[in-house]
This record gives C-alpha cells, sequence and structure tokens, in this order.
C-alpha cells in the first residue's frame, strides 16, 4: 500500500459540522474523500498524522455513548490532538448547570474543538454560538448525527461504488432516530433513492415530504432495495408504548434472512449500533455475509478524522 | 349441536328479504353443503331436499351481534359460550362477536386461540372473539394488534372501559390504522361520570341518584373522532345513547371519517323512566337517557347515522343485581330478545324492516370482514325464518342465557324466530 498523502483540499466554508442539512454535495463527496485517505492510513502501521498537533479535543458527552465517543477519540488521537473526555451524563454537571453556562465553562479553557452529544435536539447548535471554537454534533436528540451519515454513505460507497441511483430502505424507529434524519437528507443530496419501513407509530407526521417514500411493510419497503439500514429499537419504546411487544415486532419489522430475501440479492445490510439481535434484527443476517455492520464501525474513526481534520483548517493560526 | 343428516333444505313461500340487496320477495331458497346455493322467485324443486313451507314469513340473513359478554373465560357462572350460543340461536343470532374484558382478559393471542377452540367445541353458532385494545384492559399499553388478527380475532375494544389517555389513543389507533384493524370504543369520560349510577338529569335528582352526564359521552366521542380524524383509523362507537353524540357522528360522517357507530337494542327501545323505583334490571352502561334522546336514536338508526344494533348482552348473576341501586351492576342481558325487541320500532313506524336487519347483520358483517349478513348464492347459510308479527309475552326464566337479567320480562313482543340455520344446520328449533 502507497503511503496515503494529504487530503486534497476541498471548499469548506464551515466552521462547525452540526448537520448533513446545509452541506452541498460538493463538501459531502469532498469529506468522504478525505475519509478514504484516513481509511488508507487508519491500516498501516504508522497510523498517526500531525494535522491537530498541539490541538486540544474536547469530547462532550451529555448522553454516554461508548462507542461514539471511543471512535472521536481515536480519531483525534490518530491527528495528533490532546483528547479530554467529558461524559457530563454522570457528572457534577449534571445537577443543574445548564448547557450553555457549560458551554462558557469549557470556552474558558481554550479547547480548538468540541465534539457533542445531547439528548436534545437543537442544543449542540446552541452550544456553537457560544464557543469560540468549532463543534461537531455527535448526535444531538432525535435531529441529526452527520458523522453516522457520513460513514454511513463511505460503508456503501466502499461496497456498491455508488450512491446516486442506489434504491436505500432505513427500516425501525424512524420517529425517534437521529441517524435516520441525517441519512436521508444525505442519501438525497447524493441522488439515492431513499425509503423508509416502519409501523406509522414509529414515523413522524409528513415524513414524506423529507424526500422519502413510506412503506409499512418490510415485503414492499425492501422489494429491490440495494441498501437496507436498520435503526436500533430503545427498549423503553417496545412493550406496548410504540409497539406492542418485541415479538410482534421481530415478527413484522425484524430484519431476518426470509425478509432479507425481498432485497436485491446483492443488497447489503447495515446497522448504526448497538444492535439489539431478535428485536430489529436476527443473528443469521447481523453476522451473514450481506452484513456491513463491523464496516461500518471502521469507516467511522475515517470519517471523524476527515471531519476533524477539515475543521481544523479553519482553526485559527492554522 | 344434534346430528344431522346432509340433506339440502329447501324453504319455500318464504319472504325472502335482503337488507344487502334490498331484496323482498315471495321466493325459494335453497341450502346445500352449508352454503345458499339457489334463491329467488322460482326454485326448481330438489328430489332429496327437505322442504320448508314458509307460509310466507320472513327469511333473512341470520343476526351478526357485535359485543355480547360471553363468560368464557373466568365468569362461567354468569353465562358460557354454550348458554349464550342456545340464546343466540333462539333470537336469531347466527354469529356472535364476543367482547374481552373477561378474566383474564383477551389480549394475547394464546387466550384467541382457547376461545375459538371453546367456540368449536361447544357453541351452535359463530362465535368470534374480539381482542383488547390496550393490555389487561389498562389502557396504558398497546396489544399485539397483528398477532391477534393473525390468532383469529376479528376487532380491538377495551369493552366497557375507555381509553383516557389520548396519547395511548391515539398510539394505538395509528398502529391499528396499519393493519385496516377495527376499533371498537366504549365513549365516555370516565372521570366525569365517576360515580353515577343512572342518567344525570331531573329523575336521578328526584331519586337521590348520582348522575352521569350526556356530556361525558360527548366528551369521549368527541375525542376519539378527533384521534380518528387524524390518524384514518378505522374506528366505531361500540355504544352511542343520546341526541348529542349522533349529531357528532353524523358531522363525522359527513366530513369523510372512517367512523361508524352503534346502539343497543335497550337503548332504542327504553329510557331512563323505565329505572322507576330503582329497578336494577334497567341500570346499564351507557345509562338509559332521555325519551329525546332515545327518539333521536331512532331517528339515527332510520337515517343510517346508527350503524349498527347490538344486544350489548351482558349477563349478571341475581346477587350483583339484588343490591341498593347505586351499588348493582350494570347491563342487561339482550341476545335473545334483540330481534323482537327490535321490531317494536318496526311495528311502530320509525323504522323500516331492511333498515333494522342491515343493522344486525348486514352492516357489523361489513365492518368485521365477515361472510355473513347477505342472501348471496355462495355465502355461508347462516339464515333466519321469522313471523315479524307474532305475538307473544317474555318470561325471563324461559331465557336459555345462564343469568336472567333481562329488561324485558313480562313484555309484550311481536316478532318469533322459527328456525335459525346456522352454515346449512338448524340450530333452532333443536332438532
Amino acid at each position: 500500500m502507497s503511503t496515503p498523502s494529504e487530503p486534497a483540499p476541498f471548499a469548506f466554508p464551515h466552521r462547525h459540522l452540526l448537520g448533513i442539512e446545509g452541506l452541498s454535495a460538493a463538501e459531502i463527496e469532498g469529506l468522504l474523500a478525505a475519509a478514504e485517505d484516513a481509511v488508507a492510513l487508519s491500516r498501516q502501521v504508522e497510523k498517526k498524522r500531525t494535522t491537530l498537533r498541539g490541538r486540544t479535543q474536547v469530547n462532550l458527552f451529555f448522553e454516554n455513548s461508548t462507542r461514539t465517543q471511543s471512535s472521536f477519540e481515536i480519531a483525534g488521537k490518530r491527528l495528533g490532538a490532546d483528547v479530554m473526555n467529558m461524559s457530563v451524563g454522570n457528572s457534577s454537571m449534571k445537577k443543574g448547570e445548564t448547557v450553555l453556562d457549560t458551554a462558557a465553562t469549557l470556552n474558558a479553557m481554550r479547547p480548538d474543538i468540541i465534539v457533542v452529544r445531547h439528548h436534545a435536539a437543537g442544543a449542540v447548535a446552541l452550544l456553537a454560538q457560544k464557543v469560540d471554537c468549532s463543534v461537531v454534533n455527535a448526535g444531538d436528540g432525535a435531529h441529526e448525527h452527520p458523522t453516522q451519515a457520513l460513514l454511513d454513505a463511505l460503508t456503501i460507497l466502499r461496497a456498491k461504488g455508488r450512491i446516486a441511483g442506489l434504491v436505500v430502505a432505513i427500516c425501525g424507529d424512524v420517529l425517534h432516530s437521529r441517524v435516520a434524519r441525517s441519512n436521508i437528507i444525505l442519501l438525497n443530496a447524493l441522488g439515492a433513492q431513499v425509503r423508509v419501513v416502519a409501523p406509522s407509530t414509529l414515523l413522524p407526521t409528513g415524513i414524506e415530504r423529507l424526500g422519502v417514500e413510506v412503506f409499512r411493510t418490510m415485503r414492499e419497503g425492501l422489494a429491490g432495495a440495494d441498501v437496507v439500514m436498520m435503526l436500533r429499537l430503545q427498549l423503553e419504546r417496545m412493550n406496548g408504548s410504540f409497539v406492542p411487544s418485541v415479538k410482534e415486532y421481530f415478527k413484522h419489522f425484524g430484519l431476518d434472512g426470509a425478509k432479507l430475501a425481498y432485497a436485491r440479492p446483492d443488497a447489503v445490510v447495515m446497522h448504526p449500533g448497538p444492535m439489539n439481535r431478535g428485536v430489529e434484527i436476527a443473528s443469521e443476517v447481523a453476522d451473514g455475509p450481506q452484513s456491513l455492520i463491523r464496516d461500518q464501525v471502521e469507516m467511522g474513526v475515517a470519517v471523524r478524522m476527515a471531519v476533524l481534520e477539515t475543521l481544523a483548517r479553519h482553526l485559527p493560526n492554522a | 349441536m344434534q346430528p344431522q343428516d346432509d340433506r339440502p333444505l329447501l324453504f319455500v313461500n318464504a319472504r325472502l328479504v335482503c337488507p344487502a340487496s334490498g331484496r323482498d320477495e315471495i321466493g325459494s331458497l335453497l341450502v346445500a353443503e352449508g352454503v345458499i346455493a339457489e334463491l329467488g322467485a322460482k326454485v326448481p324443486p330438489t328430489a332429496r331436499a327437505e322442504t320448508v313451507d314458509c307460509r310466507g314469513h320472513v327469511l333473512a340473513p341470520g343476526l351478526v351481534d357485535l359485543g355480547a359478554f360471553v363468560g368464557e373465560p373466568g365468569a362461567e357462572h354468569r353465562e358460557t359460550i354454550e348458554t349464550a350460543s342456545r340464546a343466540a340461536a333462539v333470537g336469531g343470532v347466527t354469529t356472535i362477536v364476543a367482547r374481552p374484558d373477561t378474566t383474564p382478559p383477551v389480549d394475547a393471542p394464546e387466550i384467541v386461540d382457547y376461545l375459538m377452540r371453546r367456540a368449536r367445541d361447544t357453541a351452535s353458532v359463530h362465535v368470534y372473539p374480539m381482542a383488547a385494545l390496550t393490555k389487561g384492559l389498562a389502557g396504558a399499553e398497546m396489544t399485539e394488534v397483528g398477532l391477534l388478527l393473525e390468532a383469529g380475532a376479528v376487532a380491538f375494544t377495551d369493552g366497557p372501559r375507555s381509553v383516557a389517555s389520548s396519547r395511548v389513543m391515539r398510539r394505538a389507533m395509528t398502529y391499528a390504522r396499519d393493519f385496516d384493524a377495527l376499533i371498537c370504543h366504549h365513549v365516555e369520560d370516565a372521570d366525569l361520570a365517576a360515580g353515577g349510577a343512572m342518567n344525570e338529569g331531573e329523575l336521578a335528582s328526584r331519586l337521590g341518584l348520582p348522575g352521569r352526564p350526556v356530556a361525558a359521552e360527548a366528551l369521549m366521542l368527541e375525542r376519539d373522532l378527533r384521534l380518528a380524524a387524524l390518524t384514518g383509523a378505522r374506528y366505531h362507537a361500540s355504544l352511542v345513547s343520546s341526541a348529542e353524540s349522533v349529531g357528532l357522528i353524523a358531522r363525522a360522517k359527513a366530513a369523510g371519517t372512517r367512523v361508524t357507530c352503534g346502539a343497543s337494542v335497550a337503548h332504542l327501545t327504553l329510557n331512563e323512566n323505565d329505572v322507576g323505583e330503582y329497578r336494577t334490571f334497567f341500570k346499564l352502561t351507557p345509562p338509559l337517557r332521555h325519551e329525546d334522546d332515545r327518539r333521536a336514536l331512532v331517528e339515527a338508526l332510520a337515517d343510517g347515522v346508527i350503524d349498527v344494533v347490538c344486544s350489548a348482552h351482558d349477563p349478571q348473576d341475581v346477587e350483583t343485581k339484588r343490591r341498593p341501586f347505586a351499588e348493582a351492576e350494570d347491563g342487561a342481558i339482550g341476545i335473545e330478545t334483540m330481534l323482537a325487541a327490535g321490531l317494536r320500532l318496526v311495528h311502530a313506524g320509525d323504522v323500516s324492516l331492511h333498515r333494522l336487519l342491515a343493522a344486525m347483520s348486514t352492516n357489523p358483517a361489513k365492518l368485521l370482514g365477515l361472510p355473513a349478513g347477505a342472501l348471496t348464492v355462495g355465502a355461508p347459510a347462516d339464515l333466519i325464518l321469522f313471523d315479524p308479527d307474532a305475538p307473544w309475552v317474555l318470561e325471563a326464566a324461559r331465557l336459555k342465557s345462564k343469568s336472567k337479567n333481562t329488561p324485558f320480562d313480562q313484555a309484550r313482543l311481536q316478532g318469533r324466530v322459527w328456525r335459525t340455520v346456522v352454515a346449512g344446520r338448524t340450530v333452532y328449533p333443536y332438532a
């Protein structure tokens, strides 16, 4: 493998990455190309670059997420940044301090990049207004999770060679999913044909106006699909509140071999993790030959490196 | 069921009344292999057939009773599927749609399966279970609509309970809509009606009884109609009892919402004055209302605003009824008397025979997707032969129901069933 060069510069006139909404197709493609380089870098013995040397990256997680937080941590460290993790979910900051107080406190410590996860939609954008550094949205409520959508796109691109024209079925709890929203926007921007498949109780009102075709059965929704993207169903939504039971949900919407057979024979299966085996996905599929779930995790690091590097271009003294 | 031969059955000289097609003519009808094989003014005689001379009496589709309490499981001292089905056969009901508010409630596929097997083994008429809309009828979590439908449930209801939470109701309706499942809902704001024993008004005040206001029904119904419009669910208000309610339903229908409603024979033929001196057999849910309300219900039935007329069959044993009025249980039996009592409306000239029979057979069958309620070649031979004019006096002790809490004891009725046929087999009179 040849030594990867520095990523080709592309125009990215944004200080923050708060969502996929507002990014142009060219900007998305630029980030994906940069991420390709990061994949190559990450597969070498020497995985480090110095782009972020001397920079401080704070991972501020108001909601616990081991996977996303470690992915951002590895990404930052591979670029040479000093990474600090703050899990507010179990700190004293949880007790009474507002998001803006936290932002002000943190800002005084002069970080260069803050990666934020918050349970409330819009909270990351609110925080971004009050700090002097770059902010990356690592998920805000049911709003956006832009790096997840980028890593999903990179995974699809590497498996299928393109995104334009593909039929992508996003299945499950669309109502509560930031992953679904970011993916819908990104995949539409790159020309995919996006579907959502879910019981009506798990679909937000007016979802069809977001540029998706709506299906309420897996048989119809998966017919002819190139990509089947499963969403996680939270435990507290399973027993009678949004769906009657795990048993009924799995029967109608859980992805098993029989339902996957409705999709194209070369369809790939994705899941943002962590999976509920036997709820939204069967092990035979999650661990099967069509699954790209492990690849998604690897692409996650690469995409986050690309995002951090790209935002660092605009940092003071860059 | 008695063993019977499988000879074809030929009804001759019958007044064929089909509320689905509007047919009303003197003619014959041939039943073979459990289905209607032929019907019309001229049906050629069949050599082997057992011939029944109908003497001009009405031959019509068997009745479909939407929402009867059959006692199983858990209240077998009040009623069983067997006794309910015998009462049904005498009354001309060929399909019982059973309420799920049993003990335990019918909120899991296994219980639906149990009921279907009990019905197969002990019932002389068709019995279809409705399933609970929420787990344990608690109004909090929706049931497994998909699995319950697959098991054989024909509709979803919490029986005599209303789902108080608008959020839960909305989600249940939204979810049920995906399956095109029918939701039947009891419409009363239980909080507003709490503690009430009869219709709120002058009479309740005179009797010193706490009232259940008409507004409690209107509140819940109006909420439901908005949710039905919002979700697109198929919604049926099980029992409406007031002029205000039929007005709300009429408006919702005019606006194109997919809603229907039902009323019980008791509410169409009795009013709050029948409570008289604290007669607990007239204590019902919803309560019997003012005569103006009853008249409005009858008019709504005649106009087609009320789609379904049912028995609201609710057997109660003597002990729960022989109590001070406010403490007595609600409910009356009615499956055996629904046709005869309902015919009062026809004899009074308020409702046509076709309209009444449609509301008791064609319309509920259509709502539930059951192959009943029409005289059609190829349809299952669920038939009743009755004389709409035959006079008789009802004696509660002779009713087939296990419980005898009828509001029509000693009532003079007109209209008697002579023969009830289910899937081509005569189930009444018992052969």
